[in-house]
């Protein structure tokens, strides 16, 4: 068993673990819940020997464990999966199960090849070829090889951080089953996810943090959802999506018999109203992404028409001053440019004329922060200070400064908080309501039949006609998101 | 702009420049801070220090520039031949103008359409435009260039002059890299090339025309080089398609050791000023100790480590985290 007694962490003024006990046993999933910033990923790196509490201790089969670095932890048996892969792309599978694992000994392709075999095997996964180049894997077997390396050294304490964060629903199925095959061989699971409907399923006990605090441990089949959220925000799950009435305007957004590359989208038309609030599920994959690029220029279109009011943007910058705006998926990636303030980040499309100037700048960006509630000192800070959720308020924030009145967001909560999801989605709610325009992707079923009007489904690059969220239902979605 | 990072430059090249008074002091009992040393270090600064203005500008993007170097030795052929030509100093520094901003724009169109990486392109241009110099100069140097004003901007003042304290060149390194400094943190212009160094993607997303900033930066690199090639024929008097080899990675080592990240969106021209000061002043204070010039380049060398190295660890301290919502 490993445990954890009285452990304590701060972090120069903030305390991200405050005398946090818990206990991970062998043949069980222990799941960890937490809003973003309530120390989950803290407790996982001071488990896997990234960094050393301040104060308590952590305890292994009964005897005092010190890991002062990844590889002590990895030789105790204990082993992390970030949620960002860390694999070698131009490398084969079992060139990186065994990386750093091959000894002083000559490398033979032929020996890593034989010993990735039976760890694949394991996990359920023999059809896997040791010789095939990561590159050429899909992330979901990318992620079957970061869990194989953590075999590969026999760890018998496994965590796994946001596994499913970019995994479909076919493949969080299949990586439970792995968990269930790990599960079975006595070995010990971590699994931290946002998804608690994820983690209802795949867990034996439950750890929910708040502020660095453990608020409630127990079996997870004592506690409902509802219960969960409680303690991990203290708000219930009915505030969470707010629904005004909503008047409907002139139409705002078309796209008439768009096709993008590779199909994707496919022949695409649909209309967007003012003062209504539009999602698009479906599958990773599906071209839901692609569908949102190419209406905003991100992605080339190969025919058909966009039309923005009554224009059709010609180029990015066009779109924006046609009134449109776009929200990236990949906050960090695209959605912010984390070396710059959080002010720079909110007002880059919105800038008229040549001048710049940066107290003005401030001012301005500082309304709008606070108009979406950011949490920061200043917004002179440097946005990769902020929580996931609050950088996401300044991605928006920045469609407010430029006057959007179409607002295209690709899954505006991925990865956040639930208290800044609650936020978004009351924002979204308020611009719908003064007769902005809102297409929303989202792969979160829940959310979008909480905030939407209007919900359509995208299957490999076919976009169904938009339904009334009244009449449909997370099943008839899914079922429609499965179909081929 | 980060001012701490500037003082942190500046206060190095003080640093630098006492250990030479003490070392001159001690060994050769002669002042080392003296009105005319300083006029020379600002002479001697002033080619390397005009590059940098414009390397600064690409590097921002996340660019580079190998070609300044070359740009320099075609603008001092041309602007040689051209005052041999009309004797006009104001058509030599119209030529030198010229002769950049076309080098610059030719290297920003290749690198915004031709994707294949700045490193890349400008080590064709390196080539290309040190090829072109020769070719213009017949594999010579352009001599019996006419005296004319320009050679006074980098000449030593006279002694009717020295109100003036440093150099005419100087002065103008000095304007421009005030009006340079405003451009990047006062115009939007400015404010994109950070952009794009910072996140391309995001500037891309943000409508912010990625290819024009791309264009711009090394235009404005090109347009520096040429002002640096009309330093350098005020201070050698002839074109000159074999000078100025290697220049360009001292302008780069200039930005690095003011502060600049090679990855973008980072740096700042005054850091990259003193930058300057600094390679200058080793050398100036090694040549006036009789130190070798081998050794002068090692040191140089190391400072670059040293500066790199603080700056790595400056970044690697944990950030602060924004209390959570």
């Amino acid at each position: 068993m490993l445990e954890a007694t009285g452990i304590h962490k701060s972090y120069g003024l903030t305390r991200a673990l405050i005398n946090v006990s818990l206990q991970i046993r062998p043949g069980e999933v222990l799941a960890i819940a937490g809003e973003n910033g309530s120390g989950k990923s803290t407790l996982m790196r001071l488990l896997s020997g990234e960094e050393v509490q301040d104060s308590g201790a952590l305890i292994l089969s009964g005897k005092p464990y010190h890991p002062r670095n990844p590889q002590e932890a990895l030789a105790n048996g204990v082993s992390l999966v970030h949620q960002e892969l860390a694999l070698c792309p131009h490398m084969t599978v079992a060139e990186n199960i065994f990386l750093g694992q091959m000894g002083s000994t000559k490398f033979s392709p032929k020996v890593a090849e034989e010993k990735a075999r039976p760890i694949l095997e394991l996990l359920g996964y023999p059809n896997l070829n040791p010789n095939k180049l990561v590159r050429e894997l899909s992330i979901s077997l990318q992620q079957v090889v970061e869990i194989a390396r953590t075999q590969a050294v026999n760890s018998n304490y496994v965590l796994l951080d946001e596994p499913t964060s970019s995994l479909t629903k076919g493949d969080i199925r299949k990586l439970f089953e792995l968990i269930g095959r790990l599960k079975a061989q006595g070995k010990a699971i971590v699994y931290i996810s946002h998804f608690l409907d994820e983690v209802r399923e795949v867990a034996d006990r439950i750890a929910i943090l708040r502020d660095g605090e453990l608020v409630h441990q127990g079996m997870m089949s004592d506690i409902t959802e509802p219960e969960i959220i409680h303690f991990m925000v203290g708000r219930e799950m009915n505030e969470l999506f707010p629904r005004s009435e909503r008047k409907l305007g002139e139409v705002i957004l078309s796209a008439s018999h768009i096709v993008g590359e590779n199909n994707k989208p496919k022949d695409t038309s649909f209309e967007l109203r003012r003062g209504e609030v539009c999602g698009v599920a479906g599958l990773n994959g599906a071209g839901r992404t692609e569908l949102l690029r190419a209406i905003f220029n991100l992605d080339s279109v190969k025919s058909g028409q966009v039309s923005i009011g009554s224009s059709a943007p010609v180029s990015i910058r066009n779109a924006w001053q046609l009134g449109a705006g776009f929200v990236s998926e990949d906050r960090k990636e695209e959605g912010l440019a984390l070396t710059m303030s959080i002010a720079e980040n909110l007002t880059f499309p919105g800038r008229v004329g040549w001048r710049f100037s940066s107290k003005e700048n401030e001012a301005t960006a500082t309304e709008f922060a606070k108009k979406l509630r950011v949490k920061a000192r200043t917004v002179q800070q440097s946005i990769s200070e902020l929580s996931g959720g609050n950088q996401q308020k300044v991605a928006i924030a920045r469609l407010l400064h430029s006057g959007c009145e179409v607002l295209i967001l690709d899954e505006p909560t991925r990865g956040i908080d639930i208290g800044s999801k609650a936020e978004i989605y009351e924002l979204i709610d308020g611009l719908a309501q003064d007769g902005k325009a809102v297409l929303i992707v989202s792969s979160y079923l829940p959310e979008l039949l909480g905030i939407c009007d209007r919900i359509a489904v995208m299957t490999r690059g076919v976009l169904t006609d938009f339904v009334p969220v009244a009449q449909t239902s997370q099943e008839k979605l899914m079922e429609l998101c499965v179909q081929s | 702009m980060k001012a701490k990072g500037v003082v942190g430059v500046f206060i190095a090249w003080v640093v630098v420049y006492l250990i030479f008074v003490f070392l001159i002091g001690h060994f050769q009992g002669k002042p080392f801070l003296t009105p005319d040393n300083f006029e020379l270090m600002m002479r001697q600064a002033v080619i390397v220090g005009l590059g940098a203005i414009g390397m600064s500008y690409v590097i921002m993007t996340g660019g580079i520039d190998l070609s300044p170097g070359s740009t320099i030795a075609l603008t001092t052929v041309v602007v040689g031949l051209t005052l041999k030509a009309t004797n006009n100093p104001w058509l030599g520094i119209l030529a030198s103008l010229v002769v950049g901003l076309i080098a610059g724009m030719i290297n920003g169109i290749l690198v915004a359409k031709l994707k294949v990486g700045a490193f890349i392109v400008t080590l064709a241009t390196m080539l290309i435009f040190r090829g072109v110099a020769k070719g213009f100069a017949h594999e010579q140097t352009v001599g019996s260039v006419p005296s004319t004003w320009i050679e006074s901007f980098t000449a030593a003042l006279g002694k009717s002059e020295t109100w003036q304290i440093i150099p005419k060149g100087a002065w103008v390194w000095l304007a421009l890299l005030v009006i340079m400094t405003l451009v990047l943190n006062r115009t939007v212009f400015g404010r994109n090339v950070v952009a794009v160094g910072s996140n391309e993607k995001t500037a891309r997303l943000c409508g912010i025309n990625v290819n024009m900033v791309k264009i711009g930066v090394y235009s404005i690199g090109g347009l520096f080089a040429g002002i640096a090639g009309l330093m350098q024929v005020s201070r050698v008097g002839i074109g000159d398609p074999t000078i100025a080899a290697g220049d360009e990675l001292k302008m780069i080592a200039a930005v690095v050791i003011g502060g600049g990240s090679l990855l973008g969106g980072e740096g700042n021209l005054i850091g990259a000023a003193f930058g300057t000061l600094i390679m200058t002043t080793i050398n100036m204070g090694s040549t006036q100790l009789g130190i070798a010039n081998w050794i002068q380049e090692i040191i140089t060398g190391l400072i670059i480590v040293v500066a790199v190295a603080l700056d790595r660890y400056r970044m690697s301290r944990p950030p602060k985290i924004a209390p959570e919502a």
